[in-house]
């Protein structure tokens, strides 16, 4: 139990508690959106840019966030070019950063190691940058969401009427683009690449099964996401298990528990 | 009344204004030509039901219309605006297809219909009582208010409609556009809510432009005989003389009056 109150499970607990408020609520919005594949893309595309940052000893969260950043700029590009087949462009984009990343691993073996670490989440060694760069995240997203919940909920409710209504809607869905992969970027570190878009949609699909008004959903979901990063560190604390791996299956857990109560409780 | 005689002598009577102009407008999806050089104007206080078979561009031509897309020949004016310039976005309510929402969606009645006043707002301005105040309204003047706290997807689509309808209302606009308003629910609701946009038309200073197939309903209203056809699309007009002034109401406040 020592292990509770040492500091890099301290500094865990925090940057998990912080990122468990945004990743849940972009991906609210996200799947609202029917765009839940979008985590997962900008999380491979950040991948390489992880793994350029170590090539060039740049901060790799860094040069993680601006290829997330400029492949949501691309998603939205080729899916307004593919109308029709929206899906195509994250396809397109998530291969494209696979592709990169792979390559870009190979060219410098050295730091294998460190890569695997964003892939699969390296929580119990964040560093005072990594804190703060998820601590500047949080308040950014945390700001901008408030600041415009009416909007986003015009906009993720009916985007059609959103623009009659007047709503500068390419200004919105650039907006939505950048918090994701701000969020996205800050939260590979916490549960690696390969899970980030389990803390984006699950939450969102136990608040979906769960709530009648978006206000509750919106207050579920970072509570659900919450949950389950906090119980879940405690837990690969206690018993040593992969924490990035135990926050998703307690996800999963909350989701089946949600959907009984709701055939249960018929909410 | 001298206060009201006065008013009206500083502001002409505004209904007989050009709400909507369409002047060879085209369209085309790659390469398949869905609207070639429609002309058409919509005057204040007409009801304008346009009418075609799918696939005829009526869906085309009304989001080219709210600026949803773009013309690619020709223009369209609103209010006599260039559409491109057109700003004052809260003088049109769209009521769009029922089954265009996801019915898994987490909102209640009263979100959706407040969420019509949030487009006209200033982008950092919070919610007023006035705006509270404003969605009760709408609510208890379309008589949903019993419905207020349910999520939209639990209701029916008649009471789904009269949702919509609020959220459209809670402006008080003065074009009112509604896509394919009477599909997918059953006659007698139809014809309550088509008697409802009727009832508005003729006693308000309201224009309707009604996106519709085929309906004998909308016929019965509009007359027999197209006012024009273009393409696949025929529009049928009736205008209404009823109002004998032009004095400017509150929709939301009058309707609930008379009931």
């Amino acid at each position: 139990m020592y292990i509770l109150t040492a500091e890099f499970f301290q500094k865990a607990l925090i940057g998990g508690a912080l990122i468990a408020i945004t990743a849940p609520l972009m991906g609210l919005f996200l799947v609202l959106r029917r765009l839940a594949m979008i985590g997962d893309t900008l999380a491979h595309v950040s991948i390489a840019g992880v793994a350029l940052g170590f090539l060039i000893n740049v901060y790799p969260v860094a040069v993680g966030l601006l290829f997330a950043i400029v492949a949501s700029f691309g998603i939205e590009m080729l899916r307004r070019t593919y109308k029709t087949y929206a899906e195509l462009s994250i396809a397109i984009i998530m291969s494209g950063g696979i592709a990169l990343a792979s390559i870009l691993f190979t060219l410098g073996k050295g730091f294998n190691l460190n890569v695997n670490s964003y892939l699969f989440g390296s929580i119990y060694t964040l560093t005072n940058t990594d804190l703060a760069v998820i601590g500047g995240v949080t308040a950014i997203v945390l700001s901008i969401v408030l600041i415009h919940k009416k909007e986003l909920f015009l906009l993720t409710f009916d985007e059609d009427a959103a623009a009659v209504s007047g709503l500068p809607i390419r200004y919105f869905n650039i907006l939505i683009s950048i918090l994701t992969a701000l969020v996205i970027s800050a939260a590979i570190k916490i549960v690696g690449a390969l899970l980030v878009s389990a803390l984006l949609t699950i939450p969102a699909a136990c608040s979906l099964a769960l709530s009648r008004s978006f206000r509750q959903a919106v207050i579920l979901v970072v509570l659900i996401g919450e949950l389950a990063v906090l119980a879940g560190l405690w837990i690969a604390g206690v018993w040593n298990l992969a924490p990035g791996g135990t926050i998703v299956l307690l996800l999963i857990g909350v989701l089946a528990i949600s959907m009984m109560s709701k055939r249960m409780f018929r909410v | 009344m001298s206060e009201q005689a006065s008013l009206k002598q500083a502001q002409p009577p505004s209904c007989h204004r050009e709400i909507i102009r369409l002047d060879q407008v085209s369209y085309a999806y790659d390469s398949k030509q869905v609207l070639s050089g429609v002309n058409f104007t919509v005057q204040e206080r007409d009801f304008v039901g346009l009418i075609g078979s799918n696939g005829a561009g009526k869906t085309t031509l009304l989001k080219m219309i709210v600026g949803l897309l773009r013309p690619q020949s020709g223009s369209i004016s609103l209010f006599g605006t260039p559409a491109s310039q057109f700003k004052d976005w809260s003088l049109i309510g769209y009521v769009p297809q029922r089954n265009h929402f996801n019915p898994l969606f987490p909102a209640t009645v009263r979100e959706v219909v407040q969420s019509g006043l949030y487009g006209r707002r200033k982008l950092f301005r919070r919610v007023t009582k006035e705006d509270v105040s404003r969605t009760e309204d709408a609510l208890s003047t379309l008589r949903i208010q019993d419905l207020a706290d349910q999520r939209i997807g639990a209701l029916s689509g008649g009471q789904q409609q009269r949702v919509f309808l609020a959220r459209a209302l809670i402006n008080n606009p003065k074009l009112l556009i509604l896509d394919e308003p009477l599909t997918g629910i059953d006659t007698e609701t139809q014809t309550s809510f088509f008697s409802l946009i009727r009832h508005m038309h003729q006693h308000h200073n309201i224009t309707f432009l009604m996106v519709s197939h085929d309906m004998e309903m909308v016929r019965s209203y509009l007359g027999e005989t197209p006012k024009e056809k273009s393409g696949k699309i025929s529009f049928y007009v009736r205008h209404s003389h009823d109002l004998e002034d032009c004095v400017e109401t509150d929709l939301l406040h009058s309707l609930r009056k008379e009931g």
